[in-house]
Order: structure tokens, then C-alpha cells, then sequence
């Protein structure tokens, strides 16, 4: 793996788990860009992966080079959860993940921009951004819930399709060591019930662990459709080597 | 919900012997006429409410939607990058670039709303084909350096062209404008500093912004349309001061500002016959390629099809998205007793 | 079955001291959604701190003053030119 500096040991773990989650569901949000429901929807989706692309370079950069980081490593050395990789799917899809993660993330950056760790100062600015995140998601919830039939079908199946990914979320990440991921799990498990209640649905049965444990994400065990992913991103990068741009 | 315009607005039916079919007398249209054109003449703004000849109310409407599809087709080409960007860096300017015109679209469709035509039929004659976009963004974004080329290029010609419509007679359009020009600032420069770090950069990466430029740069000069002699609409609009400056003299002037810039981006601009005039104290260009510009025109760009196609295909796969928020606001409304007038805290001045 | 979502018209605060000023419009399913448009839309360059959100139906305009010649006729018939009616789907020309 190039480009890590890897004296800052488990705050460099850390800080490649939260960026690549960044980096990564900012790159399929990307994918959204002319091709939203409405005008007005491609300005808030671009809103939001602009916010996770910020946040991504800051993290990286904790690391080491960013561009090194985003478009040099290989599929097996990202560390992002497998839930921000899933393609977009339809909006539905998109909102689903959108609820997941960002509930998540909105609460743990609340946690972190609490304490003062060498995250503190990031998570106090991301914070603000990933209400804003997670008030999208479930404004949408709401709407694609307790709209009309077929999207509260879409939404539902959306919601079920993405369940399995939602146990690594609360997998502790290296590095992140003062977090309550058992509380954090529960604040998220209260809030989801209740916005998912509010459209009119009921959260998934069902294990939240796909064919991999919990957790696998964050080891660097991806799904397929991720490899295809990084393939499009690193491309271009990796045409030129040593190339300035 | 359809705004009226005046043929289907109640007054229509109202004609009798004495009016022209508008509602009013000959007399009075007469003077209305030439109190508009007073106004115009005079660089007040028109207001969306002001009385407002047919021809000049349809040809901002042309106009306006013309400009906003262009802002939203325009999104195409670039975002068809957006996922492939080299650098962090670039991919967030891009993505912001993109946001932007999405943007700029809607504040045009806004603009275009004020004179009783809206956003839904607007849209339906673009999926149609009945309105047209920028026949620019029919070409096609083959490299990474077209980025670069549209941004220095394309956003160029556009803001020579849009530059003189912040002055335009019609308010809402002007201050649309001046909104667009004072974002679109960032958009020019990041193509040419792009281009710029592609130039300096190895080889490889020089060849691919020569072959986007020499690409480009020919398109990017039929942006400003036909010639003055054969441009169907532009005295007219001069007239009303929708346009200021004819389609030549905004050619000449981009080609005057792009010649020296392509000479500090140590990239060569495609025409053998460019050079400068001493006398007419511009530069001399070869001759616009017509048949070519008429022919994308038509539908025959290497793009047309897929713009639309893609327009359409995310417009149709949106609709149940659309229905469904509508659906539950009409719920939500239903459910909810109307407040009292005054309960609104928030919204005292 | 596609409906349209409604209008609304925007009225942004810039900063501390200044009142609200019309910015533009904006379709949104519902006021919520329009509020969070507006925030996207008209304020993504820190353009604001504050915003309302109206119905653009909900407006009722002055006509100009009579006085003038050049106004006279939107004082006369203030159907004329406004934007707001509602015409049966399907009815349509610029």
C-alpha cells in the first residue's frame, strides 16, 4: 500500500475507515449527476457528496497523500463499510443507504466532536453537515414511504435489499476507541424505527451480516460491484503515472 | 399547475367589435405599444406583470427555455467525468461545476416562469424536441482534457455571450444573469488552469489538450450563431434589447480574448488563417464550417439522440419519485387543520 | 398519473441587519421540501442565513401605480399577465 504514514498507527486506521466511507459514497452519489428525479434533487445530491468529498480529504490527508490514497491502493486495502459501495440502484435504493449511513455517521461524529481526540475538530464541522445528510434521507423516508403504493413498495424493498449491510456499522473501528458502539447502535436502531415507523413501514427482519461477517468492509473484503467501481475511478489516474493534474 | 397567458386567460372570451382580440381597443394597444417601446428604449426593465407585446413575451420564452435546457443538457458532457477525475481535487470542482449548472438551469426556468409558462411544459418541449438546447453539448466528451476545453472554451463563448444579457430588458432574465455570471466566474477559469496543468504536465497529457482544443474550438465559435445576415431572430431582439451586440461582433471579441490566452496555455488553435488585423484592430478567422452547425442543428451531432434520450430517461424514471412527494403532501395537507392567519412566528418581518 | 409540484417563491435573509429579499422561485412537493430546495438552491455560496418560503398562489400583487401610461393596462386587467392561474391539464402554448 503506498502513501500511508503509518507512525500515527491506530488514528491512521481510523482515519482510512471514516475517509474511504466518505470517499466512497461520495463517488456513487457522483454517479446521480444528470440523472435525478427531479432538478431540484440533483442540486441536494450533489450538496451532499460534495460535503463527503470535503470530509474524505481531510481524513485522507491525515493519512498520507490523498490522491495516492483514493486512486493508487487496490480494492483489498479500502476500508470502507460495504454498505456506502452498494451501486445506487434506484432512489429508493439511494435513500435507503443515504438513512443508514447517515444516522450512523451523524451519530458518531456527534460522539467524536464531544471528546478530544485527534478527530475532534473534523467531526465538529462534519456534524453540521450530516444532519443536514440524514434530514434528506428521511424527508425522503417519509415521502417514498407514505406516498404512493408503488414507492412505498420501492422503499420498503430498498429498505430490506440494504439491512444486511447495517451490522458492520457498529463493528469498533481501530483508533476510534473511546466510542460507545453499543449505545451508538441503540441510538440508531431508536431513531431508524421511528423515521421508518413515521413512513408507515416496519425496519427489515432478518440477520444484518451478509455472506461475510460483520465488519468485513473494514478488512478490506468487498463486494463485486466495488472492484468495477474502483476500476472507473483509478482509470485515468493510473494512466499516467507520476502525471501532475 | 399551468400559468394563463393572455389568449386563454378569462378575458379572451370577453372580445367584442371594438377590441383586437386581446381585450383592448385599437387605440389603446396603439399607445401600450408605444409606451413599451419608449420603455425599452429608454433601458428600463420590464416587470412580469407589465403589458408586454406577444412577440417580444414568446421570444424571451424561446429564448429563456433555450438557455436553461442548455444549462441542464450541458450537464452531460461533464458529468460523463465526474467519476473518472484524476485528482480529488478536480473531482470536487467538477462536481461543483455540474451542481452549478443544474442550477443555473433552475434559475432560468424560474425566469421563464414569470411570463406564464411553466417548468413542466418547458421540459416537455425539450423531451419533445420542440425546443431546442446549445447544439455545443451535442459533441461529445472524449477525454479528460475536454473537461478543460469546455471550461475554457465553452464557458467562455457563453459568458461572452451572456455577459450583455445582465443588461437585458426583461428583469427577471437580467437578474437571473447577473446570478449565473457571478457564479460562472469559477467555471472559465478552472477549464484553463486545467488545461494549463495538462500542458505543462508530460507529453502524453499535452497531446490530449492540443487534440480537445482543436476539437473545440470550432464548435465553441458557431455558439454564437448564424452570421448576422442569415440569424433569423437577432434584430429583432436587439430592437428590444433582449440582445445588445449582434452574433459577429461577440465572435470577434471571443476570438480576439482566446488568441492570446491559447498562446499562454502553449497550445495552438486550429485555424491557419488566424491572425491578427492591424487595420480592423482584431484578429482574422477562417471560415465556420455552416453546413455543419445547420447539420447538428438538425439532429445529426454525434450526441443529439443520447442527450435527449438521457433527459428523457431520467425525467420518465423520476416521475414516480415526483408522484410520490406529491402524494404525500396532498396527505399531509389533508390531515392538517390550516393554521390561523399571524400563527406563524417565524414569519414576522 | 404525474403531478406537478406547486411553485413556491423564495425570500433569502444575507446576513444579520437586512430583511428577507425575493430571490427566486423553486418547485417542491410541500414546504418542508421547499425550504430544503431553497437552502440548496439560493444559499450554496453562503448567500444567506434565513429564508421563508411561500406559495407562489398565495401571493397577492399590487398593480403599479395608474398614473403612469406604462403601467396603466396591468391595473386594468390584472388577469392579464399573472403567472398563478390554474388552466386543465393538457392546455398548453407559450
Amino acid at each position: 500500500m503506498s502513501g500511508i504514514d503509518t507512525s500515527a498507527g491506530t488514528t491512521t486506521a481510523a482515519a482510512l475507515a471514516l475517509g474511504d466511507d466518505a470517499l466512497i459514497l461520495s463517488h456513487r452519489l457522483g454517479e446521480w449527476a444528470g440523472h435525478a428525479p427531479v432538478l431540484e434533487e440533483e442540486v441536494a445530491l450533489a450538496n451532499i457528496a460534495l460535503d463527503l468529498l470535503g470530509q474524505a480529504r481531510i481524513l485522507l490527508s491525515m493519512v498520507g497523500d490523498e490522491d495516492e490514497l483514493a486512486f493508487l491502493r487496490e480494492e483489498r486495502s479500502f476500508r470502507n463499510l460495504q454498505l456506502v459501495e452498494q451501486p445506487n440502484g434506484d432512489f429508493a435504493h439511494t435513500i435507503a443507504r443515504q438513512l443508514y449511513f447517515s444516522v450512523h455517521q451523524h451519530e458518531l461524529y456527534a460522539e467524536l466532536a464531544r471528546g478530544d481526540g485527534p478527530f475532534a475538530p473534523l467531526a465538529a464541522k462534519a456534524v453540521k453537515e450530516t444532519a443536514y445528510h440524514r434530514d434528506h434521507a428521511e424527508q425522503w423516508t417519509l415521502r417514498l414511504g407514505d406516498g404512493t403504493e408503488e414507492s412505498r413498495t420501492r422503499m420498503r424493498a430498498a429498505l430490506t435489499a440494504l439491512w444486511k449491510f447495517t451490522g458492520e456499522l457498529f463493528q469498533p473501528v481501530e483508533g476510534l476507541d473511546g466510542v460507545d458502539w453499543a449505545a451508538l447502535e441503540e441510538r440508531w436502531l431508536a431513531a431508524l424505527t421511528d423515521v421508518v415507523e413515521r413512513a408507515g413501514l416496519t425496519l427489515p427482519e432478518g440477520p444484518r451480516t451478509g455472506a461475510w461477517a460483520a465488519g468485513a468492509g473494514r478488512q478490506g473484503l468487498h463486494t463485486e460491484s466495488f472492484g468495477r467501481m474502483l476500476a472507473e475511478m483509478q482509470h485515468l489516474h493510473r494512466s499516467h503515472p507520476g502525471a501532475s493534474w | 399547475m399551468v400559468a394563463v397567458t393572455p389568449e386563454t386567460g378569462p378575458d379572451a372570451a370577453l372580445g367584442t367589435d371594438e377590441t383586437d382580440g386581446t381585450g383592448m381597443t385599437a387605440d389603446l394597444g396603439a399607445q401600450l405599444a408605444a409606451a413599451f417601446d419608449a420603455a425599452v428604449a429608454a433601458d428600463e426593465r420590464v416587470e412580469p406583470r407589465d403589458w408586454m407585446p406577444e412577440q417580444y413575451r414568446a421570444s424571451l420564452v424561446r429564448q429563456m427555455a433555450q438557455h436553461a435546457h442548455s444549462e441542464i443538457i450541458g450537464m452531460q458532457p461533464e458529468a460523463n467525468w465526474i467519476t473518472r477525475a484524476p485528482s480529488l481535487r478536480r473531482k470536487a470542482i467538477l462536481m461543483a461545476k455540474v451542481q452549478d449548472e443544474a442550477g443555473h438551469g433552475l434559475y432560468l426556468y424560474s425566469a421563464a416562469e414569470t411570463l406564464g409558462t411553466s417548468r413542466d411544459e418547458l421540459l416537455d418541449k425539450l423531451h419533445s424536441g420542440k425546443q431546442k438546447y446549445s447544439s455545443i453539448f451535442n459533441y461529445p466528451t472524449l477525454t479528460w482534457a475536454d473537461v478543460g476545453a469546455i471550461g475554457w472554451l465553452v464557458d467562455g463563448a457563453a459568458i461572452t455571450n451572456q455577459v450583455p444579457i445582465c443588461r437585458c430588458s426583461y428583469g427577471p432574465y437580467a437578474r437571473a444573469m447577473v446570478r449565473i455570471c457571478k457564479e460562472e466566474s469559477f467555471h472559465q477559469r478552472q477549464g484553463f488552469e486545467l488545461l494549463m496543468a495538462l500542458s505543462k504536465g508530460t507529453e502524453e497529457q499535452h497531446a490530449m489538450a492540443q487534440d480537445a482544443v482543436d476539437r473545440w474550438w470550432w464548435p465553441s465559435l458557431m455558439m454564437f450563431g448564424p452570421p448576422d445576415d442569415e440569424s433569423a431572430h437577432s434584430a429583432q431582439s436587439m430592437a428590444w434589447r433582449i440582445k445588445r451586440h449582434s452574433n459577429d461582433e461577440l465572435r470577434q471579441r471571443f476570438v480576439d480574448i482566446a488568441v492570446p490566452q491559447a498562446e499562454a496555455l502553449g497550445l495552438t488553435l486550429p485555424d491557419p488563417d488566424l491572425k491578427w488585423n492591424e487595420e480592423r484592430g482584431h484578429h482574422d478567422f477562417g471560415a465556420i464550417d455552416w453546413a455543419e452547425f445547420w447539420d447538428v442543428l438538425k439532429g445529426n451531432g454525434p450526441c443529439n439522440e443520447q442527450r435527449i434520450g438521457q433527459r428523457r430517461k431520467a425525467h420518465e424514471e423520476g416521475a414516480w419519485v415526483r408522484d410520490a412527494a406529491a402524494a404525500y403532501a396532498h396527505k399531509q395537507a389533508a390531515q392538517q387543520p390550516a393554521k390561523p392567519a399571524g400563527q406563524n412566528e417565524e414569519a414576522r418581518v | 398519473m404525474t403531478q406537478n409540484w406547486p411553485l413556491w417563491e423564495v425570500f433569502v435573509r444575507s446576513r444579520r441587519g437586512l430583511s428577507h429579499t425575493h430571490a427566486g422561485s423553486l418547485h417542491a412537493p410541500d414546504a418542508e421540501m421547499a425550504l430544503r430546495n431553497a437552502r440548496d438552491l439560493y444559499t450554496r455560496r453562503n448567500e444567506g442565513i434565513s429564508i421563508w418560503v411561500v406559495p407562489s398562489t398565495e401571493i397577492t400583487a399590487s398593480s403599479p401605480d395608474e398614473r403612469d401610461p406604462f403601467f396603466a393596462p396591468s391595473a386594468d386587467k390584472p388577469y392579464r399577465h399573472p403567472t398563478f392561474y390554474d388552466i386543465p391539464e393538457g392546455v398548453s402554448h407559450l
